[in-house]
């Protein structure tokens, strides 16, 4: 029998004739093929993808309704935030985003680090994504201007300041940026025009080739092996399964747990305690007078320390930008010839741990006023931050690896931990017999001796697995 | 075989002839772009001189003016205050203000036209944050060796009370004086020198 197709099936093929949605999908969905044992740090890629489109979204709304007047601009977000219907909310998406989508990065670029997806054969995807965060920052450090606030104000005469440091052409350069001879109406105008229409352009430029780029080499994985080396009689990978459907619906599950964190912060505190938010920037720009205690927002704080921290302007600005290039080199300086850190020597281990610990103590150190002691804490953690680049070259020839497996590993599963767990339970705990007004009863009661030893354990397996 | 005899020469000629064009065009298409981002004739012009009274202000005090949009400072030092400016120049990276920036009239010890009436342009030369000002001597915040000046929150540059700064704080020079003039005692104008508009 001959079943006439159905008009939206016609329809479908009218369309794929001439154009090739199927081939496209299939080549970076249904038949893009993932190593198998992607855990949580792979849900960051994703996530930044989505906070972009929030960004983009909420975004175009805002402008509908700001104003990029030096004159205008402060009561334009008021009057977005109190008299336009949920101005609040798509401000706040706004603003939390910002703050969101480093957070993503951050942890983004960090399961680079661990996993040596910065290596051979992805170098390009570590570069591209490294463009993409100067980009980021860049979107980010220009939109913060736009509400001008006292801190939009002095952090980005303070930022646009950083180029008169440049010897020779620095004045001059500072003075093409700003426009103006300080920061002016002419610095909000042009900043409003590449925070909404250039640097977002740039930005999906940039998202498109880092994953072009990662399609074609495919991805790394936790065990850092190579699922292409092993191929079933049909071609696929053994070691990896079709990104859609099984990385889609993950990556689902990764996002519905984002958003309930996302709009708890939307929702309960959207200034964050004055780091998504600073309080400073509730009082409008007075060219006259600095805020007593200024501060970047919290994602510029690390670099932003490292400038404080160097008692020479142009050194500090140099130590600054150098901070930034570093992470470029990163695949050149690493010398390791084993991918994860499951495989990799008790060096990298500890430098990797000295490394996070002093981007996180110079990030809170920027949030802090200058002092004689945080100004020598943040030259020590500075000297960390490079040293752990840096030196690079020389301690990742002394690792010792362990041997990497052909095939990669799976972690065992919730229900294969259960008697794991429930054998853990009845350590830190016990039965007592307790006595009651209706006689003596067996409870279940915290057990001390029991948990320092559980303690005991989990600290030597972290100092073992620190080797 | 046949491509050995195509002289290729001629197409690599206007090739290369088409990429010299092109790019010479677009330098100079560059030009009013890039151009187009310098401040215009409009922000050129708000630069006009601004006339200030200093006979209300009070020994010790600091008023605040705008001039082309930037906070002008107007001090007034008591003796005190210039007795102790002398004894710090060890302590300072430029005391003689060789590599600063001001009218070649106030390149003096006390950095001003009159030692008592001080007047500086109030942004840090680091990256343009406003000092603080600091007068009181040994505050607990700032330590013992404060000895009365201008403070910049931002990267915690020191600068003494002539806008000299200290070694040892990311600000490279002194802070930048402004040309001024007396128009008569209590009168000075902020953007002229004597004789000639600055």
């Amino acid at each position: 029998m001959n079943i006439k197709p159905s008009r939206l099936r016609l329809c479908g093929n009218w369309v794929l004739e001439r154009f090739p949605l199927a081939k496209v999908w299939n080549e970076h969905m249904a038949h893009y093929y993932a190593p198998k044992n992607f855990n949580f740090w792979y849900f960051f890629g994703s996530l930044a993808l989505l906070v972009l489109v929030n960004q983009f979204v909420t975004g175009i709304l805002l402008t509908m309704n700001y104003k990029p007047d030096a004159k205008l601009a402060f009561d334009s977000v008021e009057y977005i935030m109190r008299d336009v219907n949920w101005g609040w909310l798509v401000r706040y998406m706004h603003s939390t985003g910002a703050s969101a989508f480093f957070i993503v990065i951050y942890l983004h670029m960090f399961r680079g680090l661990l996993y040596g997806s910065f290596k051979q054969p992805r170098e390009l995807i570590w570069i591209f994504g490294m463009l993409l965060f100067v980009a980021l920052m860049a979107e980010a450090f220009m939109g913060y201007l736009l509400p001008w606030g006292q801190m939009s104000y002095w952090g980005a005469q303070v930022i646009i300041s950083l180029f008169s440091a440049i010897p020779v052409i620095g004045d001059e350069l500072s003075l093409w940026v700003r426009g103006d001879y300080v920061v002016s109406d002419a610095t909000l105008n042009r900043f409003f025009a590449f925070h909404v229409i250039a640097v977002p352009l740039v930005l999906v430029l940039l998202v498109f080739m880092h994953i072009v780029a990662l399609h074609e080499v495919g991805s790394n994985n936790p065990d850092g092996v190579d699922i292409k080396k092993s191929k079933d009689p049909w071609g696929h990978p053994v070691d990896g399964i079709p990104f859609h459907p099984y990385y889609t619906v993950k990556d689902v599950v990764g996002v519905a747990v984002f958003l309930l964190f996302f709009a708890t912060v939307i929702f309960y505190m959207p200034e964050m305690g004055g780091y998504f938010l600073e309080a400073a920037n509730f009082i409008p720009a007075d060219p006259m007078k600095t805020p007593e205690h200024i501060a970047p927002v919290w994602y510029f704080t690390p670099f932003y320390s490292i400038l404080r921290a160097i008692p020479d302007k142009f050194a500090g600005v140099i130590g600054m930008g150098g901070a930034i290039v570093v992470l470029f080199l990163l695949p050149w300086l690493d010398r390791g010839k084993v991918k994860s850190i499951r495989y990799r020597g008790g060096i990298y281990k500890k430098a990797l741990l000295l490394f996070v610990i002093s981007f996180l103590a110079l990030g809170y150190l920027g949030t802090q006023p200058v002092t004689p002691l945080a100004t020598t804490m943040a030259r020590i953690f500075t000297a960390i931050y490079f040293g752990f680049f840096l030196l690079m070259p020389i301690y990742t020839r002394w690792e010792k690896f362990k041997p990497v497996p052909n095939h990669i590993t799976l972690d065992p599963t919730l229900e294969e931990r259960i008697p794991a767990l429930i054998a853990l339970w009845n350590e830190v705990t016990e039965i007592r017999s307790i006595d009651t007004d209706k006689g003596v009863v067996m409870k279940r009661r915290f057990n001390a001796t029991g948990t320092k030893h559980v303690f005991i354990r989990f600290a030597k397996y972290l100092k073992e697995s620190l080797d | 075989m046949i491509d050995e005899r195509v002289d290729k020469s001629k197409r690599q000629f206007l090739t290369t002839a088409l990429t010299v064009v092109g790019a010479v065009g677009s330098g100079y298409l560059a030009v009013p772009f890039l151009s187009q981002m310098q401040p215009s004739v409009k922000a050129m012009a708000a630069g006009a001189p601004v006339e200030v009274d200093i006979s209300k202000i009070e020994e010790g005090q600091l008023i605040r003016v705008a001039w082309r949009g930037k906070p002008v400072w107007i001090l007034q030092r008591s003796p005190e205050v210039l007795k102790t400016l002398s004894t710090l120049d060890g302590e300072l990276r430029d005391p003689q203000s060789m590599e600063s920036s001001q009218p070649d009239l106030s390149k003096n010890a006390s950095r001003s036209l009159k030692p008592e009436i001080f007047v500086a342009v109030g942004l840090c030369t680091h990256l343009g944050c406003s000092p603080t000002f600091r007068p009181e001597v040994a505050p607990h915040d700032l330590g013992e060796n404060w000895k009365g000046g201008f403070f910049c929150p931002c990267h915690g540059s020191w600068f003494d009370l002539a806008g000299r700064v200290y070694k040892g704080v990311p600000a490279p020079t002194n802070l930048e004086v402004p040309p001024y003039r007396y128009v008569n005692d209590t009168q000075i104008i902020i953007g002229e020198t004597e004789g000639k508009s600055a």
